[in-house]
This record gives structure tokens, sequence and C-alpha cells, in this order.
């Protein structure tokens, strides 16, 4: 009955359906992200400091981030008389756009096909996609420039400079890292990038069968470079200079409180979920669920379920993704120590950028060997 | 004296290093025991020679105290205050006994001095309260059942 229905509707409402679903996904995911990530990071830190975190609100303490939420609202809304008004309230808003922005051209899911549409699933279908990352991603540091600067206050200005430096330096590293998967899959829509790395790992000809087609085995080292710079650029530890409560109290957010603090929070956490996403997209398979297509042939499901269930796997299978690498964040943050501001500099400039442009050079040569 | 360890090239090359620390803290993480406890619910077992809160022992409903001034004399925070009177059997009492709590370092020679053993440290320890309060002799009196 449903899908006979379905066959009389136009394909512009499938369209504008389809749209307004991704829409409400990506959403949902991106706002979560933030209450979902502080619980799990106060619990897991907790854990590891063989403490037991805050477990009194809610099942497993669960509720906590709404208890927080709550608290945050009915904080008094405070403006410091020293700050620039207008810049010190619009920065909070210009370090969140960005962050959620970016996280529009991740694919989350295969070209599914409705009724003869056919619907990406990513937010926007954008052949620059690599390109527009690249761009939006550094319009965060001017959140936080604007923040720091406005609050007139020298601990903020420091943080700001600082992250303005970090983030300058480490996106550098992060671009060319990127070039090089380019260069490997010879497009810049992160769809076809995500597509192209399905089924088993193959040099040439020569076939590995039991391991999936991932950037990762291609591209080791951009993987590893990749990965440094997304925890600079997401402000994360070790590379949290522009917070560092030690030297400058917290940075560009000192002067901040209840619901405009948390804006910053949540733009911190919706950046490792793009981060996140960015990299299950460019180095474990996007929404590729290895084996999953076999496994649900096995369980012989109605030929009109079947395509059904496997994006739904494969939806699911990219969260798994996301959700691990954000694990992996954490366990990075209660592990290491801070950089020091110089040490920074020199892993950026002195080590990351060379070895990118190195891991540049050597892929085109190996394409270029390869096609001529 | 400053020893400055030659670093090889597994500790410069970090990453490394970095893979060593992730397990420790992912070994914490899923094999640590919790070093700290849910503390309204469960309690950490005091010695009994903890020195808590102060409590006035009675015998029969009548207070051990004779009034004698030996606690206000040795308490070295100066926070016991005593007034003497005497009952109907020419029997000398507290008329009045209050430890002002705040002063007292609990170092427990009131307990030490006296010689009736009327006087006495508990192991209460929770005596946080909303109000900078003097505790009197009622209140003294009736601490001994909560020890």
């Amino acid at each position: 009955m449903a899908r006979e229905r379905l066959v009389n509707v136009e394909p512009t409402q499938i369209l504008l359906i389809a749209m307004l679903a991704k829409f409400i996904f990506v959403l949902m995911l991106l706002l979560n992200a933030a209450p979902l990530m502080a619980w799990a990071e106060r619990r897991i830190c907790s854990w590891m400091q063989n403490r037991t975190g805050p477990n009194r609100v809610g099942p497993f303490g669960l509720l906590q981030s709404v208890a927080d939420a709550v608290k945050f609202i009915f904080k008094e809304d405070l403006i410091p008389a020293h700050v620039r008004k207008w810049y010190y309230l619009v920065a909070p808003g210009i370090c969140v756009v960005p962050a959620f922005l970016t996280f529009a051209v991740v694919p989350f899911g295969p070209v599914i096909d409705v009724n003869g549409q056919h619907i990406s699933l990513q937010l926007t279908e954008m052949n620059v996609g690599f390109v527009y990352i690249l761009s939006i991603s550094s319009l965060a540091v001017y959140g936080i420039i604007i923040a720091s600067w406005a609050s007139n206050n020298k601990y903020s200005m420091l943080g700001g400079l600082r992250s303005t430096a970090q983030m300058i330096s480490y996106e550098l590293a992060m671009g060319m890292s990127l070039i090089a998967i380019i260069l490997l899959y010879n497009t810049v829509n992160l769809q076809e990038i995500a597509t192209s790395q399905g089924g088993p790992l193959h040099f040439g000809n020569f076939v590995i069968p039991f391991l999936p087609n991932w950037g990762i085995f291609y591209q080791p080292l951009a993987c590893v470079i990749f990965t440094v710079a997304a925890f600079a650029e997401t402000n994360r530890l070790p590379f949290d200079l522009p917070e560092g409560e030690a030297e400058i109290v917290a940075g560009y957010h000192l002067e901040y409180g209840g619901m405009k603090w948390s804006l910053f929070f949540m733009a911190e956490y919706a950046h490792m979920l793009t981060a996140s996403g960015l990299f299950a997209t460019f180095f474990l398979g996007g929404w590729h669920a290895p084996g999953a297509g076999a496994l649900l042939q096995h369980l012989h499901l109605a030929e009109n379920i079947f395509p059904w269930a496997l994006v739904a796997i494969q939806v699911l299978t990219f969260t798994l993704k996301v959700i691990l690498f954000m694990l992996f964040f954490i366990v990075i943050r209660f592990t290491l120590p801070r950089f020091r501001y110089d040490q920074l500099m020199k892993l950026g400039w002195k080590i990351l950028v060379p070895l990118a442009l190195a891991n540049v050079i050597i892929t085109a040569a190996v394409i270029a060997a390869k096609t001529y | 004296m400053l020893i400055k360890k030659e670093q090889g090239f597994l500790q410069r090359f970090y990453l490394v290093e970095v893979a060593i620390g992730t397990w420790i803290t992912m070994k914490n993480w899923f094999f640590g025991k919790n070093i700290t406890i849910q503390y309204p619910e469960e309690r950490r077992t005091y010695s009994n020679r903890y020195r808590g809160q102060h409590f006035i022992k009675a015998v029969n409903g009548v207070e051990n105290c004779t009034a004698c001034m030996l606690c206000p004399t040795v308490c070295p925070a100066d926070c016991i205050h005593i007034e003497a009177g005497e009952r109907e059997d020419k029997e000398k009492y507290p008329v009045k006994f209050e430890i002002d709590i705040l002063r007292c370092c609990f170092c427990g020679f009131c307990e030490e001095a006296c010689p009736k053993d009327a006087i006495k440290l508990s192991n209460i320890y929770e005596m946080a309260d909303y109000e900078r309060r003097v505790y009197d002799k009622d209140f003294l009196l009736i601490q001994r059942s909560k020890k």
C-alpha cells in the first residue's frame, strides 16, 4: 500500500522529503554530539583515572548534560563592562556556524535510488566538497580571533594569537595530506571518494581479500598527518594551546559564561565530529561496511527490503566509525600532555609540512608512473 | 643534579610512545579498579580512636560531669565553657556546658583530662551545618546515642 502511494509522489516532492530527512539526520547528529560527548568525555576520563565520574543524574549519569544545559540557560547572561559588546556577542555564533557547515558535504550513506531519483546521502552534493571543507574550516578561526580580541583581556588575546598561528600552520599540513588522497581517487567529490573505497584491498592486480579497500592502507602517512592536523584544528589536547588552562586561564573563552560559553563548547564538539566524519570518509572507507552485503544476502531478505537494510547498516557503520574516532580523541586527550608552543610550531612546520609535501610528490610520481 | 637522559630514535619519533601511553590509559579504562567510593551510600570505616564530634556520657540520665574544670583548663583552643552549679544532694554539676565547635581543634585533650569519663569524642565526622553553632549541654548529651 505504502509503496503504491510512493509511486504517485512527484519527483520534486521526493527530493524535498529526502532533503528534509537528511537535514534532520545531520542536525540531530551535530546537536546531540555536544551533550553526549561531554558526558562520554567525563565518564571515560574518570574511568581512566580510576574514578566513577558523573553517575547521579539519570541512568549512568546520561542526563548530566541536560542538567548542565538547564544550568547554562538559566545562568545570568553577564556581559563584562570592558568588552567590545557587538563583537563579543557575535563571536560565539561565528565560531559555531562554520563548525556546523563543514559537515554538509560529508557523505553518511551511499547514493540511493527512490523511484528513479538518485539521492546522495550527504547534505549537499557538491562537486568541490574538498575545497569547500578546507575553506569553511579555515573560517572557524575567525570566531576565536573575534572572541579573544573583543574580550579585551590579555589572556584571551594570547589564546587568540596562539589559535591563529596554530590553525594556519596545521591547515597547510592538513590540506596537503588530503591532496594525496585527491590524487589517489582522482576526484574532489566526497561521495565519489567514499564510493571508490568499496571491495577488497588491491594494489593493481594484487588483491588482498580479507582487508577492505580503505584509504588508510594506501596512504598511511597522509592518515597520520591528517590525524595530527585534525587534533590541532579542533584545538584538542595535546594541541589545546589556545585554551591552556594552566598558562592562560581558558584562553579565548575566558570572558564568556552561560550559553555563550557553551556555544564555544558545541563548536569544539562539532569540529571534532566533522574531523571524525572526514577521517572516516577519506581513510576508513566512509559508509562502506565490509561484509555487510554478503551477510545480508546470507539472510535471504526480500528483494525490496534488501537495499534498504544495506543502506541502514551502512549509515550505522558510518556513525560507528565516527564514534570510534571521537573516542580516539578522548583517549588521546587523557593520555598526552600539552605541547609547548615552540614544539607545536616545530612539529607543524619542520615535520608535518615537509612530510606531507613528500607524500604528495611520491603519490603523484607513483600515479604518473602507473598512468604512462 | 640535573640528569639529561638521551632519547632514542623511538622516543624522538614519538608516535610509538603515544601508542604505549594510549595502551596504558586504555588498560586503566577497561581493567582499572575504582579507588573512589560513592560517599553517602558507601562509607569508609574509621579507627575507633578517631577524634570526631564530642558527647557527654550519662549514667541513668545524669551526666557524669562534675564540673571539675579540667577540660576547659587543658583545652588549647579555649573552646569549652562550663558554669558549675549545685544539685539538691550537694553534688557539683555543670549548669552550662558549651563547646564552640568552630574553635575546637579535635586534639582530644579534654577526653584525656576528664577524671569521670564524661566528655568523649565520637566517630561522627559530618559536622557541616547551616549556622555557626555552639554545642550546648542538651545537644552533647543526645549525641551519645548517635555514636
